[in-house]
């Protein structure tokens, strides 16, 4: 069975450009605008991996790695957050809060699945 | 008039679901003035009895206004009317049929629905060459059956110039 | 970035979704900026303003679209920077993150169209927000584009915080304290409720619960230690740095474009351990503390398919008609079936309002356009205009704000343009050197009055009127009220000299404006005083689905009049009036000639009342103004009706802009006023 990516940013660009990338790689890709809408969308339904925007609205993606970790299901499910170049405090903020890695933005569709296929093997 | 409705509804359904054998053509027939006509019953949405129209102000005499179909505005054409032969003086008696061309609604006023006709495809023949000037346009084929003749009407032709080239049917009955 | 080129190879079939994406965020941004100057922003639109950017740059990023990125990251990095209180706005601030916005739009749609920019677009704003930048910061600061150097690294600390008896009686609140320390960043609180004696021996005004903070803060020892500044002296404190987060890049991993963490740092417990004993002593310190969403509920949407927006419209109007005729039918009936219909007529009302309601969207989507016009305008032109909006939140339907861009667009250029004089112009009037123009929505019954108002020049009335003579538009020697002069302006190919310029351009005249202000069922009008200023008023209707109509009745047919065109209705007096030379007819209605028109000659309908003064005037109002009066058998009533189009099945008939079911079932036509004048009486 495919695995579940749960793709969560604001921008719908980047969650096209998500999901069509590991679509075509084998993965289902579910999707989130916010962070409260994700947290609503893994507790609703098993998801294997979580890639996520930090600044979004209603609830960041640092808050939503916290929120996520609080739920028994994903304390040990891969999440990855989404920076843009120099992003070192939001990196140190994502791995205090939890994350698994971090990918940089801009990104090519390779090295997307790449990494996606690393903590997901 | 609720129950003439309700009969050929029924019987549009049977026949819609395959009742008869396929291979049939299959056409409501139904009688204007004097004359038996025909139209594909694939093109027959609905039949109803007449009810007061909506005119329309200042179309062709065969216009006879619009009426309600489950809030469709559906334009109502005296068949008698566009065949020179003078308006209908419309009963609840007289029927109007629904027919569907190039994705519009129309209705047709006729007197009475006669039939469902199920014929051999080449049991329709081409209309003869008639003198000019006569409603032949509006004419596809001639059916015949039990000896009698009855005329298959071209319904995109006979509405075409009203309905579908938007002419300023206003100007025309204003000349 | 060594993958840019396959980046944007692979990615460009998203490129539309990231221009319409854009556009929509800049349109946001520019709203939100709009109340910058006067108010500042707050930490939500600024949050706001900020992700705009942000996306915009991550997603040009995608494209390699690197001007677009370079501006973006120095724009994001000040606005960062205001988002952590380390910039303070003021006017500079302010007036350049509204050029930088204005820049930003430009490379977005420069990008889009895929022209080339000029070189020195955004430089002069790209070296002020450098500047700006590097202000109080040293450069390392600047170059990461976010944190400062003086910032102390991220740490998780422990605080054990053991209040003493006196706490409660020095007045201190241990919640404002955990409040506050919570504020310094993420917290997760265990109570200690261990010393709780039983309910019996409790003392109000003890304190029996201690506490341990696990804090993720960037905030020294000493902000720590402030927060505790007054309870310091009756509560016992520790404080322990558990984990300190580096931020440097080789701790990070082996790559730039990513990394993991291959031992992940321990999860903290967002999980708050409270004891039933605690809730039972009815205080919930800890409740506040827990990680939670905080923001305020969201407006959340959804992009829907307008056409099956339509479907469920005309599907509710259906569902309206059917109830109606149905209540007709039931009418009979008795009390308690009258009670249910009366409930169903309430749900059916409520349901399509909410339906209607889909369709609506706040002007503000049209009216944010209008700051960075007048800004441009007002530049080119050496004016100094400020723009006041109002109402911006007011709500009509998506198609006619669509339809209302356009105008709307043509008359401020317009009011900047020929309104608002040149300050030393103004100056020398009296007036202060900045013009002011206004824009406000409202709405008012079932339309939506927009207000555009300036308190510039003024119209000039005899220029107007001898320009209107000079164009041929009047002959010279006609008599105009001072209203009908103001109105000249939207004569067909009416424009004075002034009228015409670089900005407002040629050819578009206010006929244009208004002819696409009735398309959609508006009028505009226009109210001048010279010097002082000019104010238009467009009426439009909230929406082409619905009409408010008056239906009237003539001969056996009935008919349905806008109400919005209507003015009054009344049956006049044998000597009111005259029968023209050509058998037309008029009215005289105080001081004025009216004409009229019998619905029964237009339309050709029989047994109608055909003698005015027996039957009804009912006097309206078309778009340009122009008074007709129409002759009626008798009003039957004020109605909503749900518009239907006759060209689904038909063709379109002159005068009938459309048709509606009544309650009865039956079809009623809906007159189009601006055309009942062009049809030529049938038997006068």
């Amino acid at each position: 069975m495919a695995k579940r990516v749960l793709a969560v940013d604001d921008s719908k660009t980047m969650r096209d450009m998500v999901n069509f990338t590991l679509k075509n790689a084998g993965y289902e890709v579910i999707e989130a605008e916010d962070g409260l809408k994700a947290l609503a969308l893994a507790k609703a339904q098993s998801v294997d991996v979580i890639l996520t925007d930090i600044n979004m609205p209603n609830m960041d993606g640092i808050s939503l790695v916290k929120e996520l970790r609080a739920q028994p299901q994903y304390r040990s499910t891969p999440i990855l957050i989404l920076t843009t170049e120099g992003g070192d405090d939001k990196k140190a903020a994502g791995r205090a809060a939890g994350a698994t890695g971090w990918i940089v933005k801009p990104f090519s569709p390779d090295k997307l699945i790449a990494v996606i296929n690393k903590v997901c093997p | 008039m609720n129950d003439v409705t309700q009969n050929y509804e029924e019987t549009l359904n049977t026949i819609k679901r395959g009742g008869s054998d396929s291979h049939l053509m299959q056409f409501i027939s139904f009688r204007v003035g004097t004359e038996d006509y025909a139209v594909d019953i694939l093109a027959v949405r609905e039949i109803k009895g007449w009810t007061r129209t909506t005119v329309l102000p200042n179309q062709p005499d065969y216009v006879r206004g619009v009426l309600n179909l489950r809030g469709a505005i559906v334009p109502v054409f005296d068949l008698k009317c566009r065949f020179g032969q003078g308006e209908t003086e419309a009963t609840e008696k007289h029927v109007v049929i629904i027919v569907s061309i190039a994705e519009r609604l129309i209705g047709l006023l006729v007197d009475q629905v006669s039939d469902i006709l199920s014929v051999q495809p080449d049991s329709v023949g081409p209309v003869p060459e008639m003198e000019p000037g006569r409603a032949q346009a509006f004419l596809e084929g001639i059916i015949t059956v039990n000896d009698s003749m009855i005329v298959l009407l071209s319904l995109n032709s006979l509405f075409d110039s009203v309905i579908l080239a938007g002419t300023e049917p206003a100007e025309q009955n204003a000349a | 970035m060594s993958n840019a080129a396959s980046t944007s190879s692979d990615y460009s079939q998203f490129r539309q979704t990231f221009f319409a994406e854009s556009a929509e965020m800049l349109a946001d941004m520019e709203s939100k900026l709009e109340r910058l100057t006067a108010h500042g922003l707050d930490r939500e639109e600024l949050d706001a303003v900020f992700r705009c950017v942000h996306s915009i740059k991550a997603g040009a990023g995608m494209f390699n679209y690197a001007r677009l990125v370079d501006f973006a990251h120095g724009f994001e990095a000040l606005l960062d920077r205001m988002r952590d209180g380390r910039m303070q706005i003021d006017t500079t601030v302010a007036n350049l993150i509204i050029r930088a916005a204005d820049v930003l739009s430009e490379l977005v749609s420069a990008a889009q169209s895929e022209r080339a920019v000029p070189t020195d677009v955004g430089v002069a704003v790209s070296e002020e927000l450098s500047h700006l930048l590097s202000l109080g910061l040293s450069t390392s600061g600047l170059e990461s584009g976010s944190d400062g150097p003086e910032t102390p690294p991220l740490r998780r600390v422990e605080i054990r915080f053991s209040p003493r008896p006196g706490l409660l009686r020095h007045a201190n609140e241990p919640l404002l304290v955990i409040r506050e320390l919570g504020g310094l960043g993420e917290m997760t609180t265990v109570c200690d409720t261990s010393r709780l004696p039983g309910l019996e021996t409790i003392d109000v005004e003890e304190t029996y619960f201690a506490w341990t903070f696990e804090l993720t803060t960037e905030a020294s020892d000493s902000t720590i230690g402030e927060v505790f500044e007054f309870v310091a002296d009756d509560a016992e404190i520790s404080l322990t740095t558990l984990e300190t987060f580096s931020s440097e890049p080789d701790d990070m991993a082996e790559d730039e474009a990513f990394g993991l963490w291959l031992e992940p740092s321990e999860v903290p417990s967002a999980t708050v351990e409270v004891s039933a004993t605690q809730l039972d002593a009815g205080s919930q310190p800890l409740h506040p503390l827990a990680p939670m969403p905080t923001k305020s509920a969201s407006l959340s949407s959804i992009r829907v398919d307008l056409f099956r927006v339509d479907r469920l419209v005309n599907m509710v109007g259906e569902l309206v008609i059917s109830q109606a005729m149905l209540r007709q039918e039931l009418s009979q009936l008795t009390h308690k079936t009258i009670d249910g219909l009366e409930a169903l007529d309430t749900l059916t009302r409520d349901l399509q309002d909410c339906v209607m309601a889909i369709r609506m969207q706040p002007v503000r989507s049209v009216f944010a356009r209008m700051p960075r016009l007048v800004r441009e305008v007002a530049s080119k032109l050496g004016k100094h205009v400020r723009l006041t909006m109002i109402g911006e939140q007011t709500e009509l339907d998506k198609t006619v704000i669509e339809e209302l861009a356009d105008p709307l667009t043509h008359m401020i250029r317009n009011s900047v343009d020929h309104g608002i004089e040149m300050p030393d112009t103004r100056l020398a009037k009296g007036k202060s050197a900045e013009g002011s123009i206004t824009l406000s929505a409202a709405h008012v019954g079932s339309n939506i009055l927009i207000h555009l108002e300036d308190d510039g020049a003024g119209l000039n009335r005899e220029r107007l009127y001898n320009k209107a003579v000079e164009k041929g538009v009047i002959a010279e020697g006609t008599k105009l009220s001072d209203e009908e002069i103001v109105d000249l302006i939207f004569a067909p190919g009416f424009s004075t000299a002034a009228f015409v310029s670089d900005v407002s351009g040629r050819g578009v005249g206010m006929d244009v404006v208004r002819r696409n202000i009735m398309k959609i069922g508006g009028r505009i009008q226009v109210s001048s005083v010279e010097g002082k200023g000019t104010r238009f008023t467009l009426i439009i209707p909230l929406t082409l689905a619905v009409l408010d109509g008056m239906l009237i009745s003539v001969g056996a047919e009935k008919y349905i009049l806008p109400l919005t065109s209507i003015i009054e209705s009344f049956r006049p007096l044998p000597s009111q009036i005259r029968v023209l030379a050509g058998g037309g007819r008029v009215a005289h209605i105080r001081g004025d000639y009216v004409r009229l028109i019998a619905l029964n000659r237009l339309f050709d309908v029989d047994s109608a009342i055909d003698d005015p003064t027996k039957g009804l005037i009912v006097l309206t109002e078309t778009a340009d103004g122009t008074r007709i009066g129409i002759v009626v058998d008798e009003l039957i009533g004020q109605q909503q009706v749900v518009i239907k189009s006759l060209q689904q099945n038909y063709t379109p008939v002159l005068g009938i802009s459309g048709a509606t079911i009544l309650g009865d079932g039956n079809v009623a036509l809906i007159l189009d006023i601006e055309q009942l004048g062009e049809i030529k009486e049938q038997n006068a």
